[in-house]
């Protein structure tokens, strides 16, 4: 199975869950900026959560399906069309082969994700599939989809329509982004760090997928801007000696020679990463264990979510459709077909 | 605000304080043994990234050594961070530095040329001849102090005093692969082309990375580099890379 390229966004790429066993190599993990959204995306279609899938920002671009096959997108509410016709975010859907997808505009969001069944099956590199674009590693050439390229497309069982009980809600700035102090927490004087958790922070445009720089308030290293390169992680808050604060991303170094003044909570990320520039929001601080607990509550939720999707299609809930199963005398009640009709 | 902790043994370094366990979020830790670029304090990195893949925990995920600290990633799922510290704090207590020497590589360098742009001017600006510098380059012996930055990048100590350099203020846009350079008192192996503000005087028909290579990497943190002077002809003649010497340990 293969998907056509017709027309690509202007950042499109192939993502996964990164690449976790060559960073003492110097190898950056890159996959999804907002894993959630790419697990979600692969759950919809029956796919394993680490399924490589498209990752997109603002528009995704058009494509032809080279077979029948099951797609769904997800990360924000999102302009889908097949054949013309529009189709729902968070939900899976059936495309022919032949038909002409059109996925974008993306609402209220920054990466969005569409998931085909099977997988975009490009050749493992160094253990996975995801693109980092700096060193030109996975995907597609290391690059973002063009116009003309050919997708190959896992073998995948026919699989059903489905959608979450319910959709995610948009990326809130409304919350505070929780933090971690460290690990050169000590190289800022305590006046700095009090400026840290009480000054608004406003996500600048200057953002892709290796760091998103944060205006509103610079912060000075009163030890200095330089260290002896360390190891770094995404969500590392990176203070360079122009003050301007920037927190690594997916695509991040794996060494750095700047302090990093605290490390946002790994349940946070990916909400920072959908927050949309010109959004405002504050840090508040919370100890490593309360960041674990954290996250060990919304990996919890999260394949909660993924274990409870119900068959879509709730449009369809006319009463021709009701009608018609009557009619058929198969199923007299709804809710067998239909799920979960709360 | 000091968010790291000291080992309860008090261990310590004669280089740079306490070794500390530093927070980086709630997926990984950071052992600092110092903040200087000493090869003693990168030995015990080493040892600790050794002692650690022989005593790997269940939910330790990977580590990076870089010159002066390990970063240790983990998932809390499995394995919370207060416990992975007091494993660490146990390893460190019987940490053995003493371990064999690392793996011993011999890499031929075209000196000059494209690539090596620098050659010339570097040598003249340190009042010697291109043939006295090439000397001084290739008598040294260098330790691989840690791959970061790029894919593959040797970062090296034990560059020789009179051939520090500082990098330039406007960086070089297209570096090749394989170019041997000079930063400060750090010397490398470039691993892909892109960009540099370090000096460059030769070139290694070597890849330090090949994603296709069955061994994609050549170098690891710790291991030891000489260079060996070889024309264009006798770098294309040259053997598939590999080391000269295993590591014993």
């Amino acid at each position: 199975m293969s998907l056509d390229v017709l027309q690509a966004g202007p950042m499109t790429s192939i993502q996964d869950h990164g690449r976790h066993a060559h960073k003492r190599f110097g190898v950056p993990a890159a996959g999804a900026m907002d894993r959630p959204a790419l697990d979600l995306a692969n759950a919809l279609c029956g796919n394993a959560p680490e399924a490589a899938a498209l990752e997109f920002t603002g528009l995704g671009g058009t494509f032809r399906a080279g077979a029948d096959m099951l797609c769904a997108v997800t990360g924000g509410e999102c302009q889908i069309t097949v054949e013309g016709k529009t189709v729902p975010s968070y939900e899976s859907f059936r495309v022919s082969a032949g038909d002409t997808l059109r996925i974008g505009a993306l609402r209220g969001a920054v990466w969005g994700y569409m998931a085909v069944a099977g997988g975009i099956d490009v050749p493992q590199v160094l253990g996975a599939r995801a693109t980092h674009l700096r060193f030109a590693l996975g995907g597609i050439d290391g690059r973002p989809l063009a116009a003309g390229d050919t997708l190959p497309v896992g073998e995948a069982e026919p699989g059903i329509g489905l959608r979450p009980r319910e959709v995610p809600a948009p990326a809130s700035a409304e919350l505070p982004i929780r933090i971690v102090a460290g690990p050169q927490d000590d190289y800022f004087d305590a006046d700095t760090l009090a400026l840290l958790t009480s000054a608004v922070f406003t996500v600048s445009p200057q953002r892709d997928r290796m760091a998103m720089a944060l205006d509103g308030q610079e912060l000075r290293a009163a030890q200095g801007h330089d260290i002896v390169s360390d190891g770094i992680v995404p969500g590392a808050i990176q203070v360079p000696a122009s003050g301007r604060p920037m927190v690594l991303m997916a695509d991040a170094q794996t060494t750095g020679g700047y302090p990093k003044i605290a490390t946002v909570a790994s349940v946070d990320l990916p909400r920072l990463a959908q927050l949309p520039t010109g959004a405002t929001f504050r840090f508040e601080l919370v100890s490593r264990d309360r960041a674990e607990d954290l996250a060990i509550a919304e990996r919890a939720r999260l394949r909660e979510v993924l274990a409870g999707l119900i068959p879509a299609g709730r449009a369809a809930l006319s009463s021709e459709f009701l009608l018609s199963c009557n009619l058929a005398g198969g199923v007299a009640d709804p809710a067998a077909v239909m799920g979960d009709l709360e | 605000m000091n968010s790291g902790t000291t080992p309860e043994n008090g261990a310590t370094d004669d280089h740079s304080g306490a070794v500390r366990i530093l927070p980086v979020g709630d997926t990984a830790m950071t052992v600092q043994f110092g903040e200087v670029v000493d090869e003693e304090v990168n030995r015990r990195v080493i040892a600790l990234a050794e002692a650690l893949r022989s005593a790997a925990p269940d939910g330790l995920l990977e580590t990076v050594p870089t010159y002066r600290s390990l970063l240790v990633s983990y998932d809390p799922e499995i394995l919370r961070g207060a416990a992975l510290e007091r494993h660490l704090h146990g390893l460190l207590d019987g940490l053995d530095t003493g371990a064999a020497p690392g793996r011993l590589w011999r890499v031929p360098v075209v000196y000059g040329g494209a690539a090596g742009l620098d050659l010339e001017e570097l040598a003249e600006a340190k009042g010697m001849s291109p043939e006295a510098l090439i000397k001084m380059h290739s008598d040294a012996e260098y330790r691989v102090y840690m791959i970061g930055f790029a894919p593959g990048f040797t970062y090296l100590g034990g560059l020789p005093e009179a051939l520090h350099t500082p990098r330039l203020s406007t960086p070089r846009l297209d570096i090749p692969a394989g170019a041997i350079g000079i930063g400060g008192q750090q010397a490398s192996i470039n691993s892909v082309a892109g960009p540099s503000g370090w000096r460059f005087i030769g070139q290694t028909p070597w890849r330090a990375f090949d994603p296709d290579r069955a061994e994609p990497f050549l170098f690891a943190a710790g291991d030891r580099v000489r260079f060996v002077p070889v024309t264009e002809d006798e770098a294309r003649a040259f053997a598939s890379p590999r080391p000269e010497q295993e590591n014993l340990s």
